[in-house]
């Protein structure tokens, strides 16, 4: 990477006996927008709120552009900040909330109401400026307050959870709106959020957090992919987990409910007899054999599910059961519980969970 | 069997034919809040109108001026004037100071028990009025009283050689704050706990400071609340009597003592004289509301 | 923040002196009567006095018929505007909170004139006429707070499905409101109950001009003939306060939560 713009460098936060957030540490380049999630309680929001400087770090320090901000107040920081309860001051116009930080910036008025005029065409709502926050839709009052955060050209935009309130099809909307207008900035933005749909669809990276560490740290590509600890892996999509029982350490063959895999590489740590976790997407597998997959299993249809364009079967191998999708097909019937049924997938696809 | 044909009948009764169910349905609907329209007009409005509409009669029952004319005497505009000042100051002193008290038990960062017991002990000191709390300032700032003595034997400041008296405008101040303060609390705190700590959070980053931040969220978002319960403070203690009396007897001659003492014995020699004083306090509490809804719909459209 | 932290502890200090200080003061001097040593004879006197003991007890008895009117025509009221007139809340609303506008002595004035033993509706003619009126002012005056109690009550409690509910179930009004929507709004229209109760006790106006024997004028009464009773009886009536609001705040941890609310 790059000189990083924001370097978050062992930053630890604990209240009283509780540790909240355990030696975190994130480099950010210029203009990239990074997720973090993770569970309710994961330190997620608090990390976010020490770049913000609601709360100071028990130890470490955060960099912003080569400057250490890490005692610095809130108000000297130079951050836009968006909030899940939209925050508008509700004593103000659409207009008045976004020039407020203009306002105490010192901005001479005509210079303001431009940079209000301009903000407002960027979300699209240009004929609000004189209306009042509840007299605006959850959609409409969180574009006002990135709005607002952005106004005064902050040098980091911080997002904690800005679509968590707002009903599913704003909250698709608004995400895209969000990275286009980041794009569109440059702006380096943190987003802080719970739904990991919604960081796969808009980061360029992504901190997965539990227990107040960041178990991974990767592109949606890497991090769906390629899990690197159990805890990502069940968090991020859904997954199928088996269980498996080392049968060769060393040439990476085990066996499934008696059947047979072998998996691409060794299994260094575990020995013949061990019993592992082996995790596959749903989107991997294919009912019945398919060219292309080298592994295959076979086990019984437990249940199938309708779901319009898509059919979600459960296949039981043994004491697994694994789910799968199949593109509903108007030719042919779908398969009926208790059915005899291969799936197979591609051995590289299958991952050993640690 | 029983329970089925009681339903079908309260089916049967359900269904009936509109015309009818209608010309059932207006009476009834009103029945419920009878008894409060009867209680209110009988033993609410109609006294007042009957003392307001007396104020612009004479003996004779003609409409007449004069008795809101002889409002204007030197003694009852004395009256109404000290009145004004000790309403007006208390609620004043009242509503900065409790509010304050709100600000620090709410926002203070004080253990949680403060902000308990002080609503706790607020909603009894707000109700704490009347003769008790007279005496209980006699016993504080009398002649004799602990606080008088005390000042007097370990500082040496004798306060009523310096010209405070407790049967005084002050007096009689400071004595009204006691209820007034903890009313003040009871009701702002509700509503400092309505502004919500992101709107601090968001004002910072923005670049706000603390004082940025009062001045143009906190103060305007809570001013309507102040003002309301200022209005309601004032109006509190300009119709207050039984501390007054109880304090002073009818050496300070506040309007509702006055009016006190024409009722028990026509001390004006003219009792529509007395219907033209209780206008005079309605029409005072009265404006105070006007001035104070005229103000909230002039300065509040940010409100639903 | 370490400072506004500073300044809460002075404020609140403050505060606390100016409550405090005149209560300590009421009782050293309630404390005071036996020359040279604290002794609680004022107390004494005070609870043995018949007279105190007549106009306290008259007094009681006053504020539960008032608590009773409160309540017969509040609950009503509040519960059919919730339910069926919604249209008439803002008329209700400005009624209920006139008794904080018009001050009590001219409520009583009004009456004086309007119900003397010479009018048609001579209310003064007779002691228990009189007492009535009494009981009718007192209840005016603690209108605005019974209402909002009630109302507050009300609204936790979906009053419509409730209702409805009820309704299907195949019961009466009367069955409604005494055992559906007062068992729920009970301990809201206890918390009414108390504050009316402390507001009536110690009243003095009203009484005093309907010359009903009353708490209030007998306290007034002595505050200008006696020195340390009125101490004693002013710790009383502290106290008598003090165990009100103490019950609102009890019964308002039993206060049913909103079913439509989770915690």
């Amino acid at each position: 990477m790059a000189e990083p713009f924001l370097s978050i460098q062992h930053v630890r936060k604990s209240f009283g006996a509780t540790t909240v957030v355990e030696d975190f540490n994130l480099d950010v380049a210029p203009g990239e927008f990074v997720s973090f999630l993770g569970p309710s309680g994961c330190g997620k929001t608090t990390v976010l709120r020490m770049v913000a400087g609601f709360e100071e770090p028990s130890a470490g320090k955060i960099v912003v552009g080569g400057k250490d901000i890490t005692k610095l107040k809130p108000n000297q920081r130079n951050v836009g900040m968006v909030f899940q309860a939209y925050a508008l001051f509700p004593n103000l116009t659409v207009g008045q909330n976004i020039a407020f930080g203009l306002k105490v910036a010192g901005m001479p008025k005509p210079d303001a109401d431009r940079r209000v005029a301009e903000m407002l065409d960027m979300i699209k709502l240009p004929q609000m400026a004189d209306r009042y926050p509840y007299q605006l839709s959850g959609g409409q009052q969180q574009r006002i307050a990135l709005a607002r955060a952005i106004a005064p050209k902050p040098k980091l935009l911080l997002l904690d959870e800005p679509l968590s309130a707002l009903d599913a099809k704003v909250r698709v909307s608004l995400r895209e709106e969000i990275r286009s207008i980041q794009k569109k900035l440059g702006i380096t933005t943190i987003f802080v959020t719970h739904d990991q749909e919604e960081a796969l669809s808009i980061s360029d990276r992504i901190a997965v957090m539990y227990g107040g560490k960041a178990e991974q740290v990767g592109t949606p590509f890497e991090i769906y992919n390629r899990p690197a600890t159990k805890f990502v892996a069940n968090f991020v999509g859904t997954l199928n987990v088996l269980e498996g029982k080392v049968t060769d350490a060393a040439s990476g063959k085990v066996q499934v409910n008696a059947q047979e895999v072998s998996l691409k590489g060794k299994l260094n740590g575990s020995k013949s007899g061990d019993t592992l976790s082996l995790a596959l997407r749903p989107e991997a597998i294919s009912l019945g054999r398919q060219p292309g997959h080298d592994t295959s299993l076979s086990g019984e249809i437990a249940e199938v599910h309708f779901l319009g364009s898509v059919i979600r079967v459960r296949v039981g191998i043994g004491g697994n059961t694994v789910s799968l999708d199949t593109f509903n097909n108007s030719a042919t019937p779908p398969p009926a519980v208790g059915d005899k049924a291969d799936i197979s997938f591609s051995s590289g696809d299958m991952l050993v969970l640690h | 069997m029983t329970d089925l044909s009681l339903s079908n009948k309260a089916i049967a009764g359900k269904t009936a034919p509109p015309a009818e169910a209608r010309s059932l349905r207006l009476p009834t609907q009103w029945l419920g809040v009878t008894p409060f329209f009867i209680f209110a007009v009988m033993f609410l409005i109609l006294p007042t109108l009957y003392l307001m509409l007396g104020a612009f009669q004479n003996e004779a029952g003609e409409f007449t001026f004069a008795n809101i004319v002889a409002l204007f005497s030197a003694n009852i505009v004395a009256a109404y004037w000290i009145s004004i000042k000790v309403s007006l100051a208390s609620s004043l002193i009242g509503a900065f100071a409790g509010l304050a008290v709100a600000i620090a038990i709410v926002r203070g960062g004080l253990p949680d028990w403060i902000r308990s017991a002080t609503l706790t002990f607020s909603g009894v000191a707000s109700n704490f009025a009347g003769v008790p709390l007279a005496f209980a300032f006699i016993a504080t700032l009398g002649r004799l009283g602990l606080v008088t003595v005390l000042l007097n034997t370990l500082v040496g400041l004798n306060l009523y050689a310096h010209g405070f008296n407790l049967l005084s405008f002050w007096g009689l101040t400071i004595t009204y704050v006691y209820f007034q303060i903890p009313l003040m609390v009871v009701i702002i705190v509700p509503a400092i706990d309505g502004l919500k700590r992101e709107w601090g959070e968001a004002a910072a980053t923005l670049g706000a400071t603390q004082a940025q931040y009062w001045r143009m969220v906190v103060i305007p978002v809570l001013w309507p609340s102040f003002l309301g319960t200022v209005i309601l403070l004032f109006a509190n203690a300009f119709g207050a009597i039984a501390t007054a009396y109880a304090l002073t007897g009818s050496s300070l001659n506040i309007v509702p003592i006055l009016l006190y003492a024409q009722i028990r014995g026509d001390v004006l020699h003219n009792a529509h004289l007395g219907y033209a004083i209780a206008f005079g306090m309605i029409f005072i509490t009265g404006l105070a509301n006007i001035f104070y809804i005229w103000f909230r719909t002039r300065s509040e459209r940010w409100l639903k | 923040m370490k400072a506004g932290k500073f300044w809460a502890w002075v404020v609140f200090i403050l505060g606390a002196a100016y409550f405090f200080i005149p209560l300590i003061a009421t009782v050293e001097f309630s404390l005071r009567m036996r020359r040279g040593v604290y002794s609680f004879d004022a107390y004494k006197v005070v609870l043995g006095d018949s007279q105190f003991q007549a106009t306290f007890i008259f007094s009681v008895v006053v504020a539960i018929f008032t608590i009773l009117l409160g309540v017969l025509i509040v609950v009503p009221t509040a519960y059919w505007i919730r339910l069926r007139l919604p249209q008439l809340r803002p008329v209700v609303e400005f009624i209920t909170l006139l008794p904080l506008v018009i001050p009590a002595i001219v409520i009583v004035f009004g009456y004086i004139r309007m119900y003397g033993s010479n009018s048609p509706l001579p209310f003064l003619g007779s002691n228990l006429g009189a007492n009535a009126l009494l009981v009718i002012g007192y209840a005016a005056l603690a209108l605005p707070y019974m209402y909002r109690a009630v109302d507050t009550g009300l609204r936790t409690i979906d009053v419509r499905t409730l209702t409805e509910a009820a309704q299907i179930l195949g019961a009466g009004w009367g069955t409604i409101i005494t055992r559906v929507i007062l068992p729920n709004v009970l301990i809201a229209v206890l918390s009414g109950a108390f504050l009316t109760f402390a507001i009536v006790i110690g009243e003095f106006t009203m009484a005093s001009l309907l010359n009903r024997p009353a708490f209030g004028p007998y306290l007034q009464n002595l505050v200008a003939n006696r020195a340390y009773e009125p101490a004693a009886l002013s710790i009383i009536a502290f106290a008598i306060t003090w165990g009100c609001m103490s019950l609102i705040q009890i019964l308002s941890r039993f206060a049913p939560r909103s079913a439509n609310r989770p915690n």
